[in-house]
């Protein structure tokens, strides 16, 4: 019996450990796989450099009643670390000439200034208050930052044809616990692998708001830019408009555009 | 035509990007709550300001310049009535350096109740009681923008005096200030050459700045004299002033932590001054939007008897109620309680918020309460009132 035994175990064994390991490979997929098509989606979107856009915010309340706010961005990639963006208000005309400096970083909590022209003075902000409204509106700050591997864990849920694209639907979890989020969901297409759509979850896991982009466009061969983004809160039912009237890219900007020291020459 | 062609050939240097033109203009009704003091002030007061904006780049945005200028019209003070250029400057940016020449406004510090280590521009203390408005000040500046902070050196080559309100206004001392003949110590009276230099740097959640001037005092002392009519006046007396000032703020954790100290010597005499406090936020007040900003500072000063410093041993607490909505509403509420006297304290609130993208509602309101002769604050005991400003921008 013993004779026959080892070698009995040991195929048992090896074909346990055979299916471990196919097991393994697959239970590891969800967060896996969720992190490679993260990647995928960061990879593709590298090496943009710099660009200048010029935009209008369209703040919706449940009436549908509407106010525009006019804005420009300035964004200069970092290779080591989050992007640096600028913000410069241009309407409400009460707020024209104050900016908002953003060094976004991928696991501390962004560096954020404003220039507040009344009193010229350039005022440290909390980016802690990551959750709070940008100017009013339906977007937080934190939805005005750039995407980062490290501000999230990933898991892959599904593939879903998503208004005709194949895409695969992400769950994004929030590692800064300052996040006014629990989860988001993400829509990514398969080609192009760009953010579609975007559920965000609050902090009580119940759905928030939904993120939609529209009028993808071509910049420089190979970066994709969505000209139109729609966010709707699903509990207060109002709604902000994010529309690009123009967008450059290699316009020159370098590091001394995004100096605290020069915020008061913006125009 | 042979006269017009190099001119042509001249046009493309000299090509300006368009001119903008914007600004802001105001009307103001104020109401103080009491009978005043002298019987020249009224207890209602109308007033209006008109503040342009004129702005033009060149040199592929490496010159600029801005204008920026100011005139208020005012119902009961002749003094209040009053123009300034507030900027009036050529910037030239080059890689990590700038160079401004004309006039200008620059702002230094973190605290919010009082602003020790400001010391570039003279307060147009005459706008409001806040100090908050200042004058243009003449100035070359050249400035160093580098991965170790950013440096500045100023150059100041003429002294704004302060405004003071004239017999018909509030917020006066019983004697009038005689603003046409000022004291200095300096030889050189207005035109002593000041000069001041700033480094300013952020170190992870720390901005960390600091500053040294040397000239002519933006704050007066007072003689008692009398004027060409032999009336009892005060004669503003500019001493000469060196100040080494530090101003900290940090990020931590959910606090804000804020602090400015001063060290100056003034007709040989060393003085001590700080400011120093926090400010701590709620985010999302009951899962609305709403953001509650909780603000504590100390004021110090180490001079016992001066009779023009109101900030010398006081604590400041405050709370500013952010909105977040549509219309930007906020009101900033608080109180500055004397702890020498403690009947010596004021009250204090401002909301503003949008009517649309041109205009925008303000109200402000001072509540002074002072039974003590000795203290600055006296001269105000009356003067408690309510603004109610109407906003217009372009």
């Amino acid at each position: 019996m013993n004779r026959y035994l080892l070698p009995c175990v040991t195929i048992i064994s090896l074909v346990l450990s055979l299916m471990t390991y196919s097991l393994s490979s697959h239970a590891q997929s969800a967060q896996e796989k969720g992190l490679v098509i993260a990647k995928e989606r960061k990879l593709r979107d590298k090496g943009w450099g710099d660009s200048t856009g010029n935009m209008s915010m369209i703040l919706r309340n449940a009436q549908g009643e509407e106010v525009e706010r006019k804005m420009r961005l300035k964004s200069l990639e970092q290779v080591a670390d989050g992007d640096k963006g600028l913000t410069i208000f241009d309407q409400p005309l009460d707020v024209r000439g104050t900016v908002f400096l953003n060094f976004t970083h991928a696991t501390e909590p962004d560096d954020q200034w404003m220039y507040l022209p009344k009193l010229s003075k350039v005022k440290r902000i909390r980016s802690r208050n990551k959750s709070g409204p940008f100017m009013g509106s339906e977007f937080a700050f934190e939805d005005m930052s750039s995407f980062e591997i490290e501000k999230y864990k990933f898991k892959f849920l599904r593939d879903e044809t998503y208004e005709g694209q194949a895409s695969f639907v992400l769950e994004q979890i929030p590692t800064d616990k300052n996040s006014g989020y629990s989860k988001q969901i993400v829509w990514v297409d398969k080609e192009h692998y760009r953010a579609l759509k975007i559920e965000f979850y609050d902090r009580k896991g119940s759905l928030l708001k939904e993120l939609a982009n529209f009028d993808f466009t071509l910049y420089l061969g190979k970066y994709w830019r969505p000209l139109r983004v729609e966010m709707f809160n699903e509990q207060n039912g109002k709604s902000t408009e994010l529309v690009t009237h123009e967008l450059n890219f290699n316009t020159g900007l370098t590091d001394n555009d995004f100096n605290k020291g020069t915020l008061k020459n913006v125009r | 035509m042979k006269t017009l062609l190099p001119l042509i050939a001249l046009l493309p240097t000299f090509v300006f990007a368009e001119i903008e033109y914007t600004g802001s203009a105001a009307v103001e009704q104020r109401y103080f709550f009491q009978d005043a003091l002298y019987p020249q002030q009224e207890r209602a007061n109308l007033s209006v300001y008109f503040a342009p904006e004129v702005y033009t780049s060149f040199n592929d945005g490496n010159d600029s310049i801005l204008f920026k200028g100011f005139y208020r019209l005012d119902q009961q003070d002749g003094e209040r009535t009053h123009g300034d250029i507030r900027e009036f400057k050529w910037t030239h940016s080059g890689d990590e350096w700038e160079v401004q020449t004309g006039i200008g406004k620059v702002f230094w510090g973190q605290t919010e109740s009082l602003h020790l280590v400001d010391i570039i521009n003279q307060t147009d203390a005459i706008e409001a009681i806040d100090g908050e408005d200042k004058l243009g000040q003449p100035m070359v500046t050249f400035s160093l923008f580098k991965d170790w902070g950013n440096t500045t050196v100023f150059v100041l080559p003429y002294f704004r005096e302060r405004t003071f309100s004239g017999n018909d206004g509030r917020f006066r001392a019983a004697l009038p200030v005689d603003t046409d003949n000022p004291i200095f110590e300096s030889e050189d009276e207005e035109k002593n050459l000041d000069w001041a230099i700033r480094w300013q740097h952020t170190l992870g959640d720390w901005e960390v700045g600091l500053s040294y001037f040397d000239g002519t005092s933006r704050e007066p002392d007072f003689v008692l004299t009398s004027n060409e009519l032999l009336e009892p006046s005060l004669r503003p007396f500019y001493p000469l002033v060196q100040q080494a000032g530090i101003d900290v703020l940090a990020l931590l954790g959910g606090w804000t932590i804020k602090f400015e100290g001063v060290q100056r010597k003034i007709m040989d005499q060393d003085i001590n001054a700080f400011v120093g406090g926090f400010e701590y936020s709620f985010v999302g007040l009951f899962d609305s939007a709403y953001d509650i900003n909780l603000l504590m500072e100390y004021q110090y000063d180490d001079r016992d008897n001066a009779s023009n410093v109101i900030t010398q041993n006081d604590l400041m607490m405050g709370s500013r109620l952010v909105l977040n909505d549509v219309d930007g509403t906020e009101i900033l509420f608080g109180l500055v309680q004397d702890l020498d006297y403690s009947n010596v304290r004021s009250g204090f609130i401002e909301a503003s918020s949008r009517i649309n993208d041109n205009w925008k509602w303000r109200v402000d309101a001072w509540l002074f309460s002072s039974d003590e002769p000795v203290e600055p604050s006296y001269m105000l005991r009356r003067d408690d009132y309510a603004q109610l400003s109407l906003e217009y921008y372009f």
